[in-house]
C-alpha cells in the first residue's frame, strides 16, 4: 500500500517547514520534498517608506541573522546615497569596521545557537533518542556544565552585538553612509576582558575550541555513518577578496565546483545578468539558479561548508581557525567536500574563525574614531542600491530603488536559504532514499534523520519567506467569540 | 498542519524511542510549558534564550513540551502556560493557535507580533493581488517563458487576506510588548507566573522597539 510520510513542522530550525514523502506499494521512495509554508510580502510592503527605514524594517525579517539583513541594507543605502564601497567615495574605516564588529558577532552567535541548541544533542544522543531528550532540555540533564558554557558564550555573542546596536536584537547602529555610534575603551575592554558574569575573548575563543572538538571527536567514533549521510554534490558560493578567501562583509561572488575550478564570478550588482529564480506550487520558497548553467546543473549551495569549500586558507592573523581549516581541507585531500554533516564541521570552524576575527579587531584604534559618517557630495544620489553580505546560512542580497523624494519604489531580496533550496531538497531525497527506502515499518528516529539532514544547513525559513504568493483564499478568521472577522474567496 | 487523509502518518505518530522514566517522570512533576512561533521572525523565541543564565534558573521549575526548541511537534498534556510568537498569517496559524488556547491554562502573546501583528502586518496596507503579481509575475529574476507559477499546494496552508494580531482570534491572558522583549523581561514575566505570583509588568518594562 502507497504512503505519505509527513513532517510537521521541521523542529530545531528557524521558520516554519514541512517534509513530505511518498512511498509506492514496494516502499521505494517516489517523492520527497522540503515545503516552506508560510509567507510574508516584505519586498512589496517595504516600498512607499522613506529609504533609510529599509534596515529597520527588514531585520525583522528574521531574528536569529538580523545584523546581516540590517548591514545588508545599509551597504545597500550606501550604494543608494552615492557612497557605497567601490563607488569612489567610500564610508570611512571607522565605520566599516564596526559593522564589520557586528556581523562577526552575529555570525558567532548564530552559529552558537544552531550548533550547540540543535546540532549538538542530536551528536551526543543520537538521532534516534527520545524526541524529548534530543534538545537543549536533555543537554541540561546530561551535562550541565557544557550548557553553562553554551549559555556563556552565546550570551558574549549578544553582548557584543549589544555594544555595536544599543539591544541584542533589532537594535540601529547602520545609517545611510557609516554609523551612528563608535566602540568607546571601556566598551573594548570590557568585551576583551570580561567581567563579572561575561566571559573574557580568551574563554570565548577556549569554548569555540571544545565546541570544534565536540565534532571531531563525535567524527572519529561514527567516522562512516557521518561521511556517508547525505553526500550531495552542488555548487560553492562564497563573497570572497582579491586573494580568493572569504570576506563575510564584503567581496565578489565566487562559484566553484567540485574540482574547485571557478565556474562564475561576478560583481554583486550584476546578480540579475546571472542569476534566475524558478517558482514551483508546492512551496512558498523560490528555486534560484545561475542562468548559463540551467536549473540542473546551476544550482548553488551556500553558508558554511560553501564558504569553506571556496576559502584558500585562513589568514595567519587567525591561526586556531586557520589550523582547523587546513585539517578539514586535507580531510578530502583538495576537493570540494559535499558530505552535509560536514557542514556542522565547517560551522564549528567558523564560530572559532568569527571569535580570532573579533579579537583581532577589538585591539584596532579605528573603533574609537569618531568620524563616522561619509556625508554624500551635491549630486551623489544614485537612487538604486545593491548590498551583499556572508550571512551565516551564506551569501544574503538586498537590492532597492526609491525616487527622487527617498521612497522605495523597488525591492528585491536573495537570501541565502533560498540559494540552497534545491541543495536542501536533494538532502531530504538522499536521506529518505537511505534512511526509509524499501523499510516496511517507519520510526520517528527514521524521519528524524531527513531533519538531521535540513538542520545541516541551519535553514531560516522565515528568511526565505519574505516573497508573497497568490492562492485561492477560502479563509475563514473568527474571533474569540466566534464572530466572522475575514473571509475571502478569490 | 494538513487534515490527515488516507495513507498518511505524521513523524510525531510513529514510534519513537522512549525516554527514561526516571528522567520523564522528574519532568512531569514541574510546570509545563509550550512554545509556538507563528507569523514572527524567531526573534521572541530567541529572546527566551536571552535570559541566559536564567534560563537554567527556570528550568529547575519548568518544562518545555512543544517547542521549535525540542523536537516535540504537538502539545502531548495540558500545559500551564503557552508562550506564543508572531500573529495569525494564514490557515495554520490559526488551527494551531486555537490547539495552544484550548491546551494551555494561561496563553501569553509575546513581541509586537503577536500583540498587534507587528512588522508582517503592514502587508495589511497593500491590496494583495499587488503583492502576488509583484512576487511571482513581475519579480526581476523571473524565469523567463517560464509557465507563470504562483504556490499553491495541499502541502502549504491557505492564508489569509489580512495578518492578525493573536487576541483577534483566541483569548490571550496577557500581553508583553517588544521587538523583541529583552530576556528580563520574559523572565520577569514568567518566573512571576511559575512562583503564583500574579502577571504584573511594570511600565518601565514595556517596550515598543
Ligand atoms: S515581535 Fe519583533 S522580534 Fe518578535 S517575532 Fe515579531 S518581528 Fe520578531
Amino acid at each position: 500500500m502507497s504512503r505519505k510520510l509527513v513532517i510537521d513542522p521541521v523542529t530545531k530550525v528557524e521558520g516554519h517547514g514541512k517534509v513530505t514523502v511518498h512511498l509506492d506499494d514496494n516502499n521505494r521512495v517516489v517523492d520527497a520534498k522540503l515545503h516552506v509554508v508560510e509567507f510574508r510580502g516584505f519586498e512589496k510592503f517595504v516600498q512607499g517608506h522613506p529609504f533609510w527605514e529599509a534596515p529597520m524594517l527588514l531585520q525583522r525579517i528574521c531574528g536569529i541573522c538580523f545584523v546581516s539583513h540590517h548591514l545588508c541594507g545599509a551597504k545597500a543605502l550606501d550604494d543608494m546615497v552615492g557612497v557605497g564601497l567601490g563607488s569612489g567615495i567610500e564610508i570611512l574605516p571607522t565605520a566599516e569596521k564596526v559593522r564589520r564588529l557586528g556581523h562577526y558577532a552575529q555570525q558567532l552567535q548564530s552559529h552558537s545557537t544552531a550548533y550547540f541548541y540543535c546540532v549538538v544533542p542530536e551528536m551526543l544522543f543520537g538521532m534516534d533518542a527520545p524526541p524529548e531528550q534530543r534538545n537543549i532540555l536533555g543537554l541540561v540533564e546530561a551535562d550541565p556544565e557544557l550548557v553553562k558554557r553554551v549559555v556563556a558564550l552565546r550570551k558574549w555573542g549578544q553582548e557584543v552585538i549589544k555594544t555595536v546596536f544599543g539591544k541584542r536584537m533589532h537594535g540601529i547602529n547602520s545609517v545611510p553612509g557609516g554609523v551612528n555610534k563608535n566602540i568607546s575603551t571601556t566598551e573594548r575592554d570590557r568585551l576583551l576582558n570580561g567581567e563579572d558574569g561575561l566571559l573574557s575573548i580568551d574563554k570565548v575563543i577556549k569554548y569555540a575550541q571544545d565546541g570544534l572538538n565536540i565534532f571531531h571527536e563525535f567524527h572519529e567514533k561514527n567516522r562512516k555513518e557521518v561521511d556517508s549521510f547525505a553526500e550531495v554534490p552542488a555548487l560553492n558560493m562564497s563573497l570572497v577578496d582579491d586573494d580568493g578567501n572569504v570576506d563575510y562583509y564584503h567581496g565578489k561572488m565566487r562559484i566553484i565546483d567540485k574540482d574547485k575550478t571557478i565556474v562564475a564570478e561576478m560583481d554583486y550588482h550584476d546578480y540579475l545578468d546571472h542569476f534566475s529564480e524558478a517558482t514551483e506550487e508546492w512551496s512558498y520558497m523560490k528555486f534560484p539558479f545561475l542562468k548559463d548553467l540551467g536549473r540542473e546543473a546551476g544550482s548553488v549551495r551556500v553558508g558554511p561548508l560553501a564558504r569553506v569549500n571556496v576559502t584558500k586558507a585562513y589568514s595567519a592573523s587567525t591561526p586556531l581557525a586557520k589550523a582547523a581549516l587546513e585539517r578539514f581541507h586535507d580531510y578530502t585531500k583538495g576537493k570540494a567536500n559535499d558530505m552535509t554533516l560536514h557542514t556542522n564541521w565547517a560551522r564549528a570552524i567558523e564560530i572559532l574563525h568569527s571569535a580570532e576575527l573579533i579579537k583581532e579587531l577589538l585591539k584596532d584604534p579605528d573603533l574609537q574614531k569618531d568620524q563616522l559618517v561619509m556625508s554624500p557630495p551635491e549630486g551623489a544620489w544614485t537612487g538604486e542600491g545593491v548590498g551583499v553580505v556572508e550571512a551565516p546560512r551564506g551569501t544574503l542580497l538586498h537590492h532597492y530603488r526609491a525616487c527622487e523624494e527617498g521612497n522605495i519604489t523597488f525591492a528585491n531580496l536573495v537570501v541565502a536559504t533560498t540559494q540552497n533550496n534545491t541543495v536542501m531538497n536533494r538532502t531530504v531525497r538522499s536521506v529518505a532514499e537511505d534512511y526509509l527506502g524499501g523499510k516496511a515499518e517507519i520510526t520517528e528516529g527514521m524521519m528524524n534523520a531527513i531533519e538531521v539532514g535540513i538542520r545541516a544547513y541551519d535553514p531560516c525559513l522565515s528568511c526565505a519567506t519574505h516573497a508573497m504568493g497568490q492562492m485561492p483564499l477560502v479563509v475563514s478568521v473568527f474571533d474569540s467569540e466566534g464572530v466572522l472577522v475575514d473571509e475571502r474567496v478569490r | 498542519m494538513s487534515t490527515t487523509t488516507k495513507n498518511e502518518v505524521a513523524s510525531h505518530e510513529l514510534k519513537a524511542t522512549p525516554m527514561d522514566p526516571s528522567v520523564q517522570a522528574a519532568r512531569d512533576e514541574k510546570i509545563q510549558v509550550a512554545m509556538i512561533g507563528l507569523c514572527g521572525c524567531w526573534g521572541c523565541t530567541l529572546s527566551f534564550l536571552d535570559m541566559d543564565e536564567n534560563l537554567l534558573v527556570l528550568l529547575e521549575k519548568v518544562n518545555i513540551t512543544r517547542s521549535s526548541l525540542t523536537d516535540i511537534k504537538r502539545i502531548p498534556h495540558r500545559c500551564a502556560i503557552g508562550f506564543v510568537e508572531g500573529g495569525v498569517a494564514n490557515e495554520e496559524n490559526i488551527e494551531t493557535l486555537e490547539h495552544f488556547r484550548e491546551n494551555c491554562d494561561v496563553l501569553i502573546s509575546v513581541g509586537a507580533c503577536a500583540v498587534w501583528g507587528g512588522v508582517p502586518a503592514m502587508r495589511n496596507d497593500v491590496s494583495l493581488e499587488d503583492c502576488l503579481k509583484e512576487a511571482y509575475i513581475a519579480s526581476p529574476t523571473a524565469v523567463p517563458q517560464a509557465k507563470l507559477t504562483i504556490p499553491y499546494h495541499e502541502d502549504i496552508p491557505r492564508i489569509t487576506t489580512k495578518v492578525y494580531p493573536c487576541h483577534e482570534v483566541v483569548k490571550m491572558d496577557y500581553f508583553i510588548p517588544g521587538c523583541p522583549p529583552d530576556g528580563a523581561t520574559i523572565f520577569k514575566v514568567l518566573d512571576d507566573l511559575v512562583n503564583g505570583r500574579e502577571f504584573d509588568l511594570p511600565a518601565s518594562m514595556n517596550r515598543y522597539d
